[in-house]
């Protein structure tokens, strides 16, 4: 009985997506890929790039080290977002007034922001950064802070030292100190904890049981900031930007340098899925090519592409990469042109050179021999196609190992430094020691990602394993 | 056979295969064809018969090429090939044609037929893109596989071992070569497609007066196909003849046994035992002295077990190499 | 004349990714003690898996395997594994395989390989069992001191013989035959042949003689059935089949296949075997009979008992056309 094991494409791919495992595999990689077309289509490369170096200006709008916005079904609580108010932006919760005062150059601005606090945890940080014009002299600054509960906290005036002068609420001693003395003399005598924070005493509901424990609730309501400020000059002028920065940010969180993860995150896809399929495809051709060539002809060259092969097989890879990366700076087309040089004469040579062995001897290389066609003929013609579709799924099952590769590398610090990447991150929450410090969310999400396309791959090579190499069916 | 009308000489051909023996041996070598001459004329078919192991599948290749001769010569069309570099052997391939064994192997699996039979075209330059798409269709007409269309697009997968055979034949032919090998052709193929195959070869070869060797171990297809036989035994050519001729009045004891063990359908076989000579074909690594068949011929004497005997023409057109009969020319 | 095996609607049915596989469909025959039963027909018409289906050695994906199957006056099919294995495998039926010199085992002593079925079916000790090995090599022609050597130091001819000796250490009644021969030389199959007949009458065997060369089976067949497509088309005595095949397959089968000393025109079947997974209703071989008329193509026909125990699967028959 002769078994047709041999099928044209489309009852391979008929047959393909009889497995499961197959179509969760290739819906993953949908799903991917239409992550990476996304991320290229919304954000070119070279603002990747540049937004991924950005030095913290670009995200000063950001909290730092923010959560994704859905922890919150997890944290069973509201976690509060970023609030961003801008004198210069006209809008619901800012108002500005500037009155000159007659009979001087002086002039006096009023901010006012009105802040709905309706969250259950404290913000992270609070800026006020200032934008102001004037000739000689800096506008004189005093801020107030009321809160929902009718406390009025006035701090202490100061002179803006720069046209781009920022006050870090959150960080600042004297505002520190202001708050505490408030309270101290509010409560009487009341022994303020030295835990609390400026934020939490900003927005905390101040008892005095709260104040001695340390331990605050967050008082809810609206809280108006204003700023009253004297500027000098008859050009001059003061405007001003708060931002209340909350615990989570955008569908990925945020990173140390304010960065949101997402935008490493999404990038990260196609330069893994690029880099994998690239470094996979180049290796199995020239692979492929190599062990045809030497397999076809025998002899001395098939004698020295083995030794080289063998010789290969031992070199250690990975210190050798790491040593060219130490020494030489690299990005990352040269450590994916190294990758590929490094593996063309891997293990993948002896086996395919074994399948051309026993094809040398099929009797259809014989009959083409006979009307004539030439060895480079036979090579690329009739031998190739042959063993090409063996080799598809070790080719799509190599994939995770050359995205594990980069990423591994990009770990360690030896990757493009500029290229936002999943290895990247993680080596950037490395560095920052994220785990320790319970950002666990920003080692999470690259190693999900990795391993997700690690899985697809895996999926879709051992289904297409099974349907190329017919022994492994059960029929 | 005249002498004078020749398309292929075959002199004291050799073909003998190296062989590694083990990590310490010394190269030995397999005498697969150790001494073959006869002459071929346009339009002949001779059948070469043998069993495995007698060297008609390496005569068969090395008369085309596929190996180079150790030793002897080759001549084609007066021109000597015995050595020449593959290279310059583009005319003669285009002369000669081979019709394998197994039909799903000889065909590249992942080519339409149409394909299958463009490449000899396409490889010897032949005619513009139109001009060989109707000799394809031409071709499949020819070994009627039929309608073409339908078939010329299919895949080797697709059809049966005979239909396979039939492209086969058709590509050893599209080139209109003079010679074409066929190497057991039919023999992985089901009894009742045999003969379909078989004829429609002898049809093609008759028609094209293209001269044909037919290797098989069959015999008993032999004398629908063919003016000769040869009988093979461990490398050597032991009798020559006309189909009838030696059909009818075999000569060396080696064809008498092959002939005495090859059962027709008769009720009556069950009933007797068969009178066979015991033992099997010598290695052809190291081949006794003197005649290869002695060990087990009937009627061996000393001088069989000594020396190699030569070729006797024991009457017209009928030649044996054995020394019972040493007394004719 | 006794009866050795019965065989009565046997049924065996893959299932494949592309459909169930009929692969023996309603086999029904009778083996006589002491005869040769030869099956013949050509590659995928089923006779290799009958052999499996009455050895029972399947493959994982059988869908329907059933059927009566008498020996002894015992149903072997309503057996448990179990006991099919210690009561009738390699004890009362055993079998050759198809290209047998490759199924021995080459890491393994020819002596050790012949003498294995006894210490398996019948916990013979080692030294018994070898020294009946040894003497069934004898039996079928093989010097016992090949009985230290390796597979690979026999020729083909000798491993079918090794083969042969495994099968008849046990002392079976019956021997499964599938294609015993097909690898060897002419003058090899000739003296194999021989040899099995030999052991026939010195053993008392019954055999099933499976092969696809119709020529061959007469050198043993007493009886001959036909398959096709899995079914059984005929069933006729030796001295009737050689000589005038029932069956319109049967007949052009004979007819396509070339002999030595007669002269006779070659014909050919034209058209290709229905696939097993959808046979078409009617005759499987109606598309292909040149006799075929309009009740071929819609009914199936019922085997027509022309002589007793000579069965033929034919409408020609049973409306007395022929």
């Amino acid at each position: 009985m002769s078994s047709r094991v041999e099928y044209g494409w489309r009852a391979t791919l008929r047959e393909l997506f009889t497995y499961k495992s197959a179509i969760l595999g290739i819906a993953i990689l949908a799903f991917l890929v239409a992550l990476s077309v996304y991320a290229v289509v919304t954000i070119p490369y070279d603002q990747a790039v540049k937004l991924w170096r950005g030095s913290e200006n670009v995200w000063i709008n950001n909290p730092r080290n923010a959560l994704p916005e859905w922890w919150e079904w997890f944290a069973g609580k509201k976690l509060p977002r970023t609030l961003v108010l801008d004198s210069r932006v006209t809008g619901f919760g800012v108002s500005k007034a500037v009155t000159p005062v007659v009979g001087t150059d002086m002039k006096l601005v009023t901010i006012n922001y009105i802040i709905d606090y309706n969250y259950d945890d404290f913000p992270s940080e609070v800026n006020i950064f200032f934008s102001a014009r004037y000739q000689k002299n800096p506008p004189l600054v005093k801020l107030v802070v009321q809160k929902p509960g009718g406390e009025e906290i006035e701090f202490p005036r100061f002179s803006l030292r720069a046209p781009n002068d920022s006050l870090y609420y959150s960080i600042s001693k004297d505002v520190l100190s202001t708050l505490v003395s408030y309270y101290a003399s509010k409560h009487g005598g009341v022994n303020v904890s030295d835990r609390l924070t400026s934020i939490e005493l900003t927005f905390g509901r101040a008892s005095r049981e709260g104040l001695e424990s340390g331990a605050l609730e967050v008082e809810k309501g609206m809280y108006r900031v204003r700023i009253d400020a004297v500027c000098f000059g008859e050009d001059s002028d003061l405007d001003a930007r708060i931002v209340v920065y909350g615990k989570v940010h955008g569908p990925a969180g945020t990173d140390n340098l304010r960065r949101p993860l997402e935008i490493a995150l999404l990038w990260g896809a196609p330069v893994a899925l690029a880099f994998g399929l690239t470094a996979s495809l180049l290796t199995t051709v020239l692979q492929m090519v190599i062990a045809t060539i030497g397999a076809w002809y025998g002899g001395v060259i098939d004698d020295i592409i083995q030794r080289l092969t063998e010789v290969y097989m031992i070199l250690p890879f990975l210190p050798f990469l790491i040593m060219i990366s130490a020494f030489y700076k690299i990005d990352i087309w040269v450590i994916l042109a190294v990758v590929i040089v490094l593996s063309i004469f891997g293990g993948g040579i002896k086996s395919t050179r074994a399948l051309v062995l026993s094809i040398k001897e099929y009797p259809y290389i014989e009959a083409a021999k006979v009307y004539g066609a030439s060895n480079a003929r036979i090579i690329f013609l009739y031998i190739i196609p042959k063993i090409l579709p063996p080799l598809v799924p070790g080719l799509i099952s190599a994939v995770p190992g050359f995205v594990f590769l980069e990423a591994a590398l990009s770990f360690l610090g030896l990757g493009d430094p500029f290229l936002p990447t999943w290895g990247k991150v993680l080596n950037d929450a490395f560095n920052a020691g994220a785990l320790y410090r319970g950002y666990f969310y920003w080692v999470l999400e690259p190693a999900a990602l990795l391993m997700l396309t690690a899985f697809a791959f895996a999926f879709l090579g051992f289904a297409l394993d099974r349907v190329v190499n017919p022994r492994l069916r059960e029929m | 056979m005249g002498e004078d009308n020749v398309l292929l000489r075959v002199e004291n051909l050799k073909m003998w295969h190296a062989m590694r023996r083990g990590l310490f041996g010394g190269v030995v070598y397999v005498r697969a064809v150790d001494g073959v001459t006869f002459s071929l004329a346009p339009g002949e078919a001779v059948s070469v018969v043998g069993e495995s192991g007698s060297g008609k599948t390496t005569l068969g290749k090395t008369i085309l090429r596929l190996h180079e001769p150790t030793d002897g010569k080759l001549i084609f069309k007066g021109r000597d090939i015995t050595h020449t570099p593959e290279k310059e052997l583009m005319w003669f391939k285009r002369e000669t044609g081979l019709v394998q064994q197994d039909p799903y192997g000889a065909m590249p699996s992942f080519m339409t037929i149409y394909r299958i039979l463009e490449e000899p075209l396409i490889i010897h330059k032949v005619g513009t893109k139109e001009e060989r798409s109707e000799m394809i269709f031409k071709a499949l007409e020819e070994v009627r596989l039929t309608p073409v269309e339908d078939f010329a697009f299919k895949y080797p997968h697709m059809l049966s071992g005979g239909q396979l055979q039939r492209v086969a034949i058709a590509r050893a032919l599209i080139l209109k070569p003079s010679l074409v090998v066929a190497d057991e052709p039919v023999s992985m193929l089901d009894a009742s497609v045999r003969v379909e195959i078989l004829t429609l070869m002898r049809e093609l070869q008759e028609k094209r007066g293209i001269s044909f060797i037919y290797i098989t171990h069959d015999l008993s297809t032999t004398r629908y196909f063919s003016e000769w036989i040869f009988i093979m035994y461990a490398g050597h050519i032991v009798e020559r003849a006309r189909t009838k001729a030696l059909l009818q009045n075999p000569l060396h004891p080696y064809t008498r046994a092959l002939l005495a063990a090859i059962p027709d359908p008769d009720p009556e076989n069950r009933k007797r035992f068969r009178e066979v000579p015991p033992g099997e074909p010598p290695s052809l690594v190291n081949p006794p002295p003197g005649c290869r068949f002695a060990p087990r011929c009937p009627y061996a004497t000393e001088r069989c077990r000594r020396e190699e005997p030569p070729e006797f023409e024991v009457e017209p057109d009928h030649f044996v190499k054995c020394w019972l009969y040493v007394g004719a020319r | 004349m006794s009866t050795a095996l019965s065989v009565r609607n046997l049924r065996l049915y893959f299932s494949t990714r592309k459909g169930v596989v009929k692969a023996v469909d309603n086999a029904s025959f009778d083996l006589r003690k002491g005869e040769t039963l030869a099956i013949v027909g050509e590659s995928g018409c089923g006779k290799s898996s009958l052999a499996r289906a009455l050895i029972r050695l399947l493959p994982r994906n059988v869908h329907t395997y059933s059927g009566e199957v008498l020996l002894d006056g015992v149903d072997v099919m309503k057996l448990s594994e179990e006991m099919f294995r210690r009561s009738v495998r390699w004890r009362k039926i055993s079998m050759v395989f198809q290209g047998a010199q490759n199924s021995l085992n080459p890491v393994l002593k020819v002596g050790f390989q012949v003498a294995e079925p006894l210490m398996i079916h019948f916990g013979v000790s080692k030294e018994e069992a070898l020294a009946e090995a040894k003497r069934y090599l004898r039996l079928v022609g093989i010097h016992e001191s090949f009985a230290d050597r390796y597979p690979f130091e026999l020729s083909g001819g000798m491993k079918q013989r090794a083969v042969i000796a495994m099968a008849l250490i046990t002392h079976p009644e019956i021997v499964i035959l599938d294609e015993p021969t097909s690898a060897l030389d002419v003058i090899t199959q000739a003296n194999i042949i021989n040899l099995l007949k030999r052991l026939q009458s010195e053993m008392g065997l019954s055999y099933i003689f499976i092969t696809h060369d119709i020529a061959l089976t007469s050198e043993l067949a007493d009886r001959v059935a036909v398959m096709y497509a899995g079914e059984i088309v005929e069933i006729s005595d030796a001295e009737e089949f050689y000589r005038r095949p029932r069956h319109p397959y049967a007949e052009k089968l004979m007819a396509s296949v070339p002999t030595l000393r007669t002269d006779k025109k070659l014909e050919f079947i034209p058209g290709t075997p229905p696939s097993l997974i959808n046979p078409p209703p009617g005759c499987r071989f109606a598309p292909r009979c040149p006799y075929a008329f309009e009740r071929c193509l819609r009914e199936s026909p019922p085997p027509y008992e022309y002589k007793t125990g000579s069965f033929v699967r034919c409408w020609l028959y049973h409306e007395g056309k022929r």
